[in-house]
């Protein structure tokens, strides 16, 4: 099992200097400068422009910009944000926990509703439920979130009123942030009522990020659970008269379950990309509203210092479910 | 039935148990702002969105304007003397305005010339050690409008008199100070900041003299601020002021109809109307500060010559842009200034719509088979919803008179940066919302300084440019507003530029928001408001 950790951690040392340099990358080849948009219409002199570059050490050739970044990056000094001179890993922790909690609530509700419903399918396949359920995954995959996400405030909060718009908590509630997990914080806190207006600000959120995970789970257990289903063992199994949720439900579940845990690890990228989305239209003060917003100021050290601890945390996870891969399947850890 | 009439009669009781115990804890009023403020020492920003949430709650300048006006009334300082040589502005303090008292800061002092000094010192002077007290400090609205040439001094004459010397007659000055980068911040609370080695919390924890203190910010989420109960003009009619930040217009809007903010910006034009006859909420509307326009390069041949520039500013159909790309939250502009602006020209008369005149004036000035580039800006603005749609509509208008144009954009920071070109190839779609309400702060874009830079139309023109400079250097508003007629009729006969629209802001709240005054700078001030019941 050792060697089998640290050959995993080993090909995160390569992955880890390509997101670097990706991540450096990226954010100077889109087309403008974040002097410039400081600025805005009102302009700056040829001189102070100079000064400012030099200021944010613009001036300095490329490659030794890099390796500066990556030596900051090494020794955990990710910089400043140049718009708000804050710094990058405040700012990142400041708003990790409200998108680690989305997320979590997301892919739980995705897989809690997405494995049954796979399975329901794989067994009554061919039917009418398993048409409608892969039918209804079809539609959640291919909905454009910002769409989904306002036709959801739309009804739930504005037309039905049974849930608020946006933000993570109502206003009347007001306490200093112990974890920053505002299930935890609210529940902590005391305060009457608080607890079940995060839970109640959740909700809308996590449908709209939890939807196409939930899509994609449903299909990956419904086809795994085939498979599965149509193995010899499980034939056996239900040859000796096992009662059938005995077959289904442990024999059968638990080989099928293997792909699954791989395509909910993968799904934490899935998660990533729509929690900018979500966040944007939540008001959800998580980590990908405020990539958007520094990609648009071309805030340099956010940027490259939030992709690298995204990608860092994605490559994390994913080690992680290698392991867990290990763990439920023997086989892959002795290859 | 009697127990469904007990059940009501209990639900009604428990409701309105509710709503007097909110009532009676305290008045807080939500304000669904557009986006979180980079921070809150506000001179070292130059966002408008910063500026809501951070000098015009927290902080006071030693003039401000009148709530609602570009008018300058006396703030923390009560009267000021300017030389006659308007070299020297001396500023006589209030006395006992108090600073903020919270949990991470307790003045010992009441408000005075330390603090006005300390305020700009940092802000031009380099060995201050609050100049670069967070990395990559820089004071932009200090340095663009050319404080470090104009101050030559500030001297404190004692505690409660302050004295501006300046390199040179500046009328526009008191406007200036009335500016936000021009907040007065405590000198006291940076100094004990300084001795504990922790700067930085100067820009996050904010101390000032203003109508609200800080409580909390998270960021992208939520600012809170409680009513400062010995403030200078008497506490603010609601306790509490929070801030939820929502940057999704659609969203915006579905908060404030559900009731879960009393005030947002920004809506979209579209949605005014339906939002006008909800009995629930109130519009508000107001001419913003601004100009839309389209900057000819009146360094290039054809366009060097201003007839054919009015040629084309008479093919151009405002009404149509106005109607399609402002969807009516715009009016024409024919001067480079508002119309709220002092010494708005309003005898000039626009040039018609006319493509047939205009067509004529072409071939009268020996031009044919013109082609332009037209520049469309990539980004919204309050000048400008829609450059692109804008762009495609003045297109359409120069074909009409036989003049092909093409359209180019560019991303914002290359955009801005490329149409300085002298050489550039094309008009530019470009605007200006007014910093300080001073007539010189729009005009100054078409000064001689300006050509490759600010002035977009590279158009540098004695009579006018002499104008604007001799205006600068009078003290009396009038003789000031004199010359700017006359320099606006310049523009008109020289049309450097086609003045498109200036838009008009809107602004919805609850019906129960009260004494609410809207910004001609764009500005979001929640001192005076009330809620009622």
């Amino acid at each position: 099992m050792l060697r089998f950790l640290f050959s995993r951690v080993i090909v995160l040392i390569p992955t880890f200097i390509g997101v670097s340099i990706i991540a450096f990358a990226f954010i100077r080849l889109l087309p403008g400068d974040p002097i410039l948009l400081i600025a805005g219409e009102r302009g700056l002199t040829e001189e102070r422009y100079a000064e400012l570059q030099a200021a944010y050490g613009f001036d300095r050739p490329i490659v030794v910009q890099y390796l500066d970044y990556l030596a900051g990056l090494l020794t955990g000094d990710f910089g400043e944000s140049i718009v708000t001179k804050r710094a990058v890993l405040e700012e990142f922790f400041s708003r990790f926990p409200a998108t680690l909690e989305l997320s979590f609530c997301a892919i739980v509700f995705a897989a809690l509703l997405g494995i049954p419903a796979g399975m329901l399918a794989a067994v009554k396949r061919g039917s009418i439920i398993d048409q409608s359920i892969m039918g209804t995954a079809l539609v959640g995959f291919s909905m454009p979130i910002f769409w989904w996400g306002l036709l959801l405030i739309i009804l739930f909060s504005g037309v039905l009123g049974w849930t608020p718009v946006s933000g993570r908590i109502s206003f009347l509630y007001f306490f200093p942030p112990v974890t920053g997990f505002m299930l935890i914080d609210s529940a902590l806190s005391g305060q009457e009522g608080a607890f079940r207006s995060a839970v109640s600000h959740l909700i809308l959120p996590t449908i709209v990020l939890g939807t196409i995970p939930l899509a994609v789970i449903a299909r990956q257990t419904r086809s795994a659970m085939l498979e599965v289903l149509g193995e010899d063992y499980v034939r056996t199994a239900r040859a000796k008269g096992l009662p059938p949720w005995r077959v289904i439900g442990l024999h059968a579940l638990r080989n099928a379950l293997i792909p699954v845990v791989t395509t909910i690890g993968l799904q934490v990228g899935v998660l990533m990309a729509g929690a900018i989305l979500t966040e944007s239209i939540f008001s959800w003060p998580g980590i990908g509203k405020w990539m958007v917003d520094s990609v648009f100021r071309r805030d340099y050290t956010v940027v490259q210092g939030g992709l690298v601890l995204i990608a860092t945390l994605i490559m994390l996870v994913n080690l992680g479910v290698d392991l867990l891969y290990g763990l439920i399947n023997p086989r892959i850890r002795r290859n | 039935m009697v127990l469904g009439r007990t059940m009501k009669a209990a639900l009604l009781g428990v409701s309105l148990a509710a709503i007097a115990a909110f009532g009676a804890s305290a008045k807080t009023l939500v304000y669904c702002s557009e986006g979180s403020p980079e921070g809150f020492d506000t001179a070292l920003y130059t966002a408008g969105t910063t500026f809501d949430a951070s000098s015009r709650p927290l902080y006071n300048r030693l003039v401000e304007f009148v709530r609602g006006t570009t008018e300058v009334e006396p703030a923390l300082a009560e009267s000021w003397e300017i030389s006659d040589d308007g070299l020297t502005y001396t500023f006589k303090l209030r006395p006992g305005v108090k600073f903020h008292s919270t949990d991470y800061f307790t003045p010992s002092r009441d408000f005075n010339a330390d603090d006005v000094i300390f305020s700009f010192e940092r802000q031009r002077n380099a060995d201050n050690p609050y100049h670069q007290y967070v990395d990559g400090a820089s004071w932009e609205y200090f340095n663009y409008m050319s404080m470090p040439s104009l101050i030559e001094s500030i001297e404190k004459v004692d505690d409660m008199i302050v004295r501006f010397n300046l390199s040179r007659p500046e009328a526009p000055m008191i406007a200036n100070l009335a500016m936000d980068f021009a907040s007065i911040l405590s000198k006291e609370y940076a100094d004990q900041l300084e001795a504990a080695g922790n700067k930085q919390q100067f820009n996050q924890q904010p101390i000032g003299t203003g109508p609200f203190q800080f409580v909390a910010y998270q960021p992208d989420a939520v600012i809170r601020y409680k009513a400062f109960a010995d403030y200078w003009k008497g506490k603010t009619q609601i306790d509490d002021l929070v801030f939820a930040i929502t940057t999704d217009q659609a969203v915006r809007q579905q908060k404030l109809i559900a009731g879960e903010c009393h005030v947002m910006p920004y809506p979209n034009p579209a949605d005014v109307e339906s939002m006008k006859a909800n009995p629930d909420l109130q519009v508000m509307e107001q001419e913003g500060l601004n100009v839309g326009y389209l900057a000819y390069n009146t360094q290039q041949a054809p366009f060097d010559n201003a007839m054919v520039r009015k040629a084309l500013n008479m093919a151009i159909n405002k009404q149509a842009i106005l109607d399609a790309v402002f969807q009516g939250a715009g009016q024409a502009a024919k001067n480079p200034l508002p119309p709220t602006m002092w010494s708005y020209n309003d005898d000039i008369e626009d040039d018609p719509y006319d493509p047939d005149a205009a067509k004529q004036m072409l071939a009268d000035a020996g031009v044919s088979d013109l082609s332009i580039n037209v520049w469309a800006m990539p980004v919204q603005r309050p000048y400008n919803p829609n450059a692109r749609r804008m762009a495609e509509l003045i297109q359409a208008d120069f074909a009409a008179i036989g003049v092909e144009a093409e359209i180019v954009s560019y991303e914002w920071g290359e955009y801005l940066e490329r149409s300085k070109a002298l050489d550039r190839d094309g008009a530019v779609l470009l605007g200006w919302t007014g910093d300080n309400g001073d007539p010189d702060n729009f005009l100054a874009l078409l000064g001689c300084d300006g050509v490759g830079g600010a002035n977009r139309a590279q158009w540098c023109n004695e009579e006018f440019n002499a104008l604007l400079l001799e205006a600068k250097t009078l003290g009396s508003q009038e003789e000031r507003a004199a010359l700017y007629k006359q320099a606006q009729e310049v523009f008109k006969r020289e049309a450097p530029w086609a003045t498109i629209a200036h838009s008009v802001v809107h602004m919805p709240m609850r019906a129960n928001v009260t004494g609410y005054v809207m910004d001609p700078l764009g500005i979001h001030q929640f001192d005076g408001v009330d809620l009622t019941e």
